[in-house]
């Protein structure tokens, strides 16, 4: 069989020279998006494309184990798991775009361009010849000859790199875990908590709208205004929801606050925001 | 150096050979042993001797004295040229070419130091031991006064000048413990200071001139720089001359280091009399004369040394004219004194004899006038104004007499001891010849009017005239145990010259050492009828303005010299202004620079690098983007560095 | 014809980018990312270093680098947790207490 876009030497040269081409200033831009963007999501959406991108690259140049490789295991796994430490942390914790440190930014610049001039210089001093001709190892007989060379040649590293794995992950166990500070409470103890605490009722659950992701969404109290308390703390930081609160709280009647309640934040009026549950609750009392 | 100048010089005549010493001569060390176990055995043993200290501190110096009269008749058997005679004792330095022992040369010249030392020596100290009967302190003054003779004699009895050089510094040690031996008294404590600093600018000397000698010469005792001395250069032997006369002004109290003998006269009486008239300051002369050889090689250095003695014995008899301190006029007078004798030695193998003659005699009588001067001061309650004595004739007479022969000799009165020998002086001064010879024969008979004016002026104030005594002094004649010795150094103050100089007696006696002095020219030369002129001219001066006038108590206000002679000649003045003050210059300026250069480059090294440390310190920003920046900096660098080389 | 030099270029501007967005950015998540940037550049310029001299090596090593990559992301993310926990803040800039 014939891969032509993976065997080297049977592909195409305009076939490769565009994609190259195409993924190479795709990749790029990507990358500087990802330097530039603010938000760290944005960040690690750009680097999962910069990713793939090199994934199609390693199958250009015929190293399919690596390409899959690359997209089940970088962009598949360590990204994601990337994503998830972002949403612990907080998925809207921005950079400000002014720089703290004096000249740092300059003195970044200038030293990426000199390193760049550098590295420009040495790959040019460099001889790179051509490709050599490919054979079955860049292509069908790439897994066997990779397993090949790490039984044999690499053997001593690989066992010392799955031990370094090993080791990663109870480190990671270790740092994560939680030392407790104090006995963990009871059944018990939560009760006493709560009836002494003014709260004993459980607290109230998110409400669910058709077009919002529930668990941020917030329940609403009977006067209209939103419970605070039903969304999560975490949620409550980030404030993804944020222009739906914020709709809400613009239409409800202000009540005291409840015992345990913080006011509503945020009166930015946004009145022109009467979809969904706002037009429902103004069509409700206007009946 | 040697070489070519060798071979146009001969060795000195004057150069004695010495044998080893026989007999009775081998336990000379026992002239050394006897006062050194006497200072040892009273200043270690303490408060415990003090009941008996004072006679063991007498009784020492006695039988040094009984030895030294029997090594005296031991050499009076030898043949005049076997009189040398030397014992060695031990070696005591050996390092690489440098050998030195320790031994005692007993020759005419020693020997007769020795009878001098021990024997007025003795006698001052029966003397001490009734002047000192009231002090607490008496058993440690009769260590201190074993020490210095210890010392004096193994400075006299030196064969080597390193030997010669230990004693040397042993008087001086001694000296300033005698002089501040009342502790208790800032000017006595201050007087000894002064005396031991000006000592030891003098024995630097001294240590100089050794050094060159050893570097010169190759040894330092007295046969081998002797026999050698023709062959150095004609500039070493001058230097060595000069640096030997540097060190006998310092001990002798000669011009320009003469400004501590009189303050030395803070100590106690009995000290003023042994170290500072009859011995120590003499010490100065015997070194001059012990080195002949050498002085005789060198005519600049002996010029020298006449100079020095001639304006001295002007200078201490000018300062001694306005002295109203009875021991100050008397101290005056031992610098004047010993100018005579420096300038005899100088004037080569003719002048040593009456050098050393007048030495011998001036030991005499000088001691004799200092014990009667203490005697009275014993007896006014300490008082040494002599504007509040007067009238002691009639009341202490034995004191007075003796007082008397010792004032007849020291102006050259005939037939008493001065006359004969300071008359040789001038004689000799004058056969020099040429004009140095007539000025420093002129300065010597101007000297010896000088000396019968203020002598005949002590006497006038002391003795004659109206009692002019405080309220509480009670005089009376002193004891026996004082006037005694008193009475035998007036024997000697009468007899000593003609004894030594009639019929060339000490001459003969020393020309082993000193070489042959030229034949005597009679008693009665036109020098010395001058000589008496001038003197009956000085103590008429001094009946007139003393004898006959009535004495103030309070010193009127004199004329220019009188105050100047008040000052010691401004002799103080210009030490302060010479030596003190530019010192004091040196060392504010050395510290001034310590402070602002040494400090100053220590405390601008301290600053820069705390300055340039709070600089660099900056860079530690606390961010962790900034130490990124730099390490990539860093390895951007690395990179093009790797680029360089592999272009 | 597109050579392995190509990729190499390619690779050398990634590592650039991926290292200026190191030094500039403030978020230790981001900082992260960039790195990891870095580490992919280099994986590219590793394979297409292997294309050029025919042996595997190249690639080999460029798999190891993956799981080593892999593993390093798993601690310096705890590490991060951890941090973040305690500080309350991701950004790097308020680490600082090795200020002068």
């Amino acid at each position: 069989m014939t891969h032509p876009v993976v065997l080297a030497a049977g592909a195409a040269a305009t076939t490769q020279s565009i994609a190259f081409w195409v993924l190479a200033i795709g990749s790029v831009g990507a990358a500087l998006g990802m330097v530039l963007a603010r938000k760290a999501v944005h960040c690690a959406m750009l680097l999962a494309f910069v990713m793939l991108t090199l994934a199609i690259m390693y199958a250009m140049q015929g190293a399919p184990f690596l390409a899959f490789v690359q997209v089940i295991v970088y962009t598949g796994a360590v990204l994601m798991l990337f994503l998830f430490v972002l949403m612990i942390v907080g998925v809207t914790s921005a950079d400000s775009v002014t720089e703290t440190i004096k000249g740092q930014r300059l003195a970044a610049g200038l030293a990426g361009i000199g390193l760049l001039v550098l590295l420009s210089l040495v790959v040019g001093q460099a001889v790179i010849g051509p490709a050599a001709p490919g054979g079955p190892n860049f292509g069908s007989a790439n897994v066997g000859a990779i397993a090949a060379l790490i039984f044999t040649t690499y053997v001593f590293p690989f066992e010392v790199t799955s031990a370094l794995l090993i080791t990663a992950a109870l480190g990671a166990m270790v740092l994560a875990h939680r030392e407790r500070t104090s006995p963990r409470p009871t059944q018990r103890d939560l009760s006493i908590r709560r009836m002494t605490g003014g709260r004993p009722a459980p607290l109230p659950g998110p409400g669910t709208y058709a077009r919002h992701n529930a668990v941020d969404m917030p329940a609403m109290l009977p006067d209209g205004s939103a419970a605070r308390l039903s969304v999560s703390a975490v949620m409550g930081v980030r404030a993804v929801s944020g222009i739906t609160i914020a709709g809400l709280d613009e239409l409800a009647v202000p009540q005291a606050p409840a015992l345990g309640e913080t006011p509503a934040a945020g009166d930015t009026g946004d009145t022109g925001d009467t979809s969904g549950p706002a037009a429902g609750t103004g069509g409700q009392e206007e009946r | 150096m040697t070489g070519s100048v060798a071979a146009s010089r001969a060795p000195s005549a004057a150069v004695m050979t010495t044998l080893q010493a026989v007999g009775v001569q081998r336990a000379a060390w026992l002239l050394l042993a006897f006062p050194l176990a006497g200072a040892v055995i009273l200043l270690f043993g303490g408060k415990r001797t003090n009941g008996w200290g004072h006679l063991l501190g007498v009784a020492m110096p006695v039988a040094a004295f009984g030895y030294g009269v029997v090594a005296f008749a031991a050499m009076l058997g030898y043949p005049a040229s076997q009189r040398g005679r030397d014992l060695t004792m031990f070696r005591w330095i050996d390092v690489g070419q440098f050998h030195v022992n320790l031994g005692l040369q007993l020759d005419p010249l020693s020997i007769s130091f020795v009878l001098l030392v021990t024997g007025v020596g003795s006698l001052i100290h029966i003397f001490a031991v009734g002047y000192m009967a009231d002090d607490p302190e008496r058993r440690r003054f009769f260590g201190y006064m074993n020490l210095f003779l210890a010392a004096m004699l193994l400075l006299v009895l030196a064969d080597n000048y390193l030997a010669l050089y230990a004693g040397w510094e042993g008087v001086g040690l001694a000296s300033y413990l005698l002089i501040g031996f009342w502790q208790y008294k800032p000017a006595a404590a201050t007087a000894a200071k002064k005396a031991f600093i000006a000592n030891r600018v003098g024995d630097a000397g001294l240590s100089l001139a050794i050094m060159l000698m050893f570097a010169t010469f190759g040894t330092v005792s007295f046969t081998g720089v002797f026999h050698a001395a023709h062959t150095a250069s004609q500039p070493e032997v001058t230097a060595l001359g000069l640096l030997l006369l540097l060190g006998a002004c310092g001990k002798s109290a000669q011009l320009p280091l003469q400004s501590w003998l009189l303050d030395a006269m803070e100590g106690p009486t009995p000290v003023s009399a042994l170290i500072h008239a009859a011995t120590m300051v003499t010490a100065g002369v015997y070194l001059i004369v012990r080195s002949s050889p050498i002085f005789n090689l060198s005519t600049d250095a002996r010029l020298a040394v006449t100079i020095v003695g001639a304006a001295t014995l002007l200078f201490g008899a000018i300062i001694g004219c306005a002295k109203d301190d009875i021991k100050k006029a008397l101290a005056g007078s031992t610098m004047s004194q010993i100018g005579y004798m420096m300038l005899a030695a100088g004037l080569g193998p003719a002048g040593y004899v009456f050098a050393i003659a007048h030495l011998l005699a001036h030991g005499f009588f000088k001691a004799g006038l200092f014990l009667g001067a203490g005697s009275v001061k014993h007896e006014m309650n300490d008082e040494v104004d002599m504007r509040r004595f007067g009238g002691l004739r009639k009341i202490m007479p034995v004191t007075f007499v003796t007082f008397l022969f010792g004032y007849l000799a020291i102006i050259g009165v005939p037939p008493f001891s001065g006359f004969f020998t300071k008359d040789g002086i001038i004689e000799v001064a004058f056969d020099k010849g040429g004009t140095s010879g007539f000025i420093l024969g002129c300065a010597a008979l101007l000297g010896a009017g000088i000396t019968a004016f203020y002598m005949t002026r002590v006497m006038f104030m002391t003795f004659a005239g109206q009692r002019r005594w405080e309220d509480d002094a009670h005089p009376h004649e002193a004891p026996a145990v004082m006037t005694v010795p008193m009475v035998l150094l007036a024997v000697g103050s009468l007899g000593a010259g003609a004894f030594l100089i009639l019929g060339s007696r000490f001459g003969d006696f020393l020309a082993p050492v000193t070489g042959t002095a030229p034949p005597s020219k009679g008693l009665f030369t036109v020098p010395g009828l001058a000589a008496l002129v001038l003197v009956v001219i000085g103590v008429g001066i001094a009946w007139a303005m003393y004898g006959r006038r009535e004495i103030p108590v309070t010193a009127p206000a004199g004329g220019f010299v009188t105050v100047a002679a008040r000052k010691d000649l401004y002799g103080d003045a210009i030490n302060e202004s010479v030596l003190m003050r530019p010192g004091q210059w040196l060392t504010r300026l050395s510290v001034y620079a310590d402070n602002r250069g040494v400090d100053g480059i220590v405390n601008t090294l301290a600053a820069t690098m705390g300055g340039t440390s709070g600089r660099l310190r900056r860079m530690q920003t606390g961010f962790v983007r900034s130490y990124a920046l730099s390490m990539f900096v860093g390895a951007v660098l690395l990179v093009g560095a790797l680029l360089l080389v592999k272009l | 014809m597109i050579s392995p030099a190509h990729y190499v270029a390619l690779a050398v501007i990634l590592f650039v980018i991926g290292a200026v967005g190191v030094l500039v950015r403030r978020n230790a998540i981001v900082i992260f990312m960039c790195v990891e940037l870095m580490l992919n550049a280099v994986n590219l310029a590793f394979v297409a270093f292997a294309r050029l001299h025919g042996n595997l090596d190249g690639q080999v090593i460029a798999f190891f680098v993956m799981v080593v990559a892999a593993s390093e992301v798993v601690v310096g993310l705890a590490i991060l947790t951890s941090i973040f926990r305690t500080r309350k803040s991701a950004s790097v800039d308020d680490a600082n207490l090795l200020k002068y």
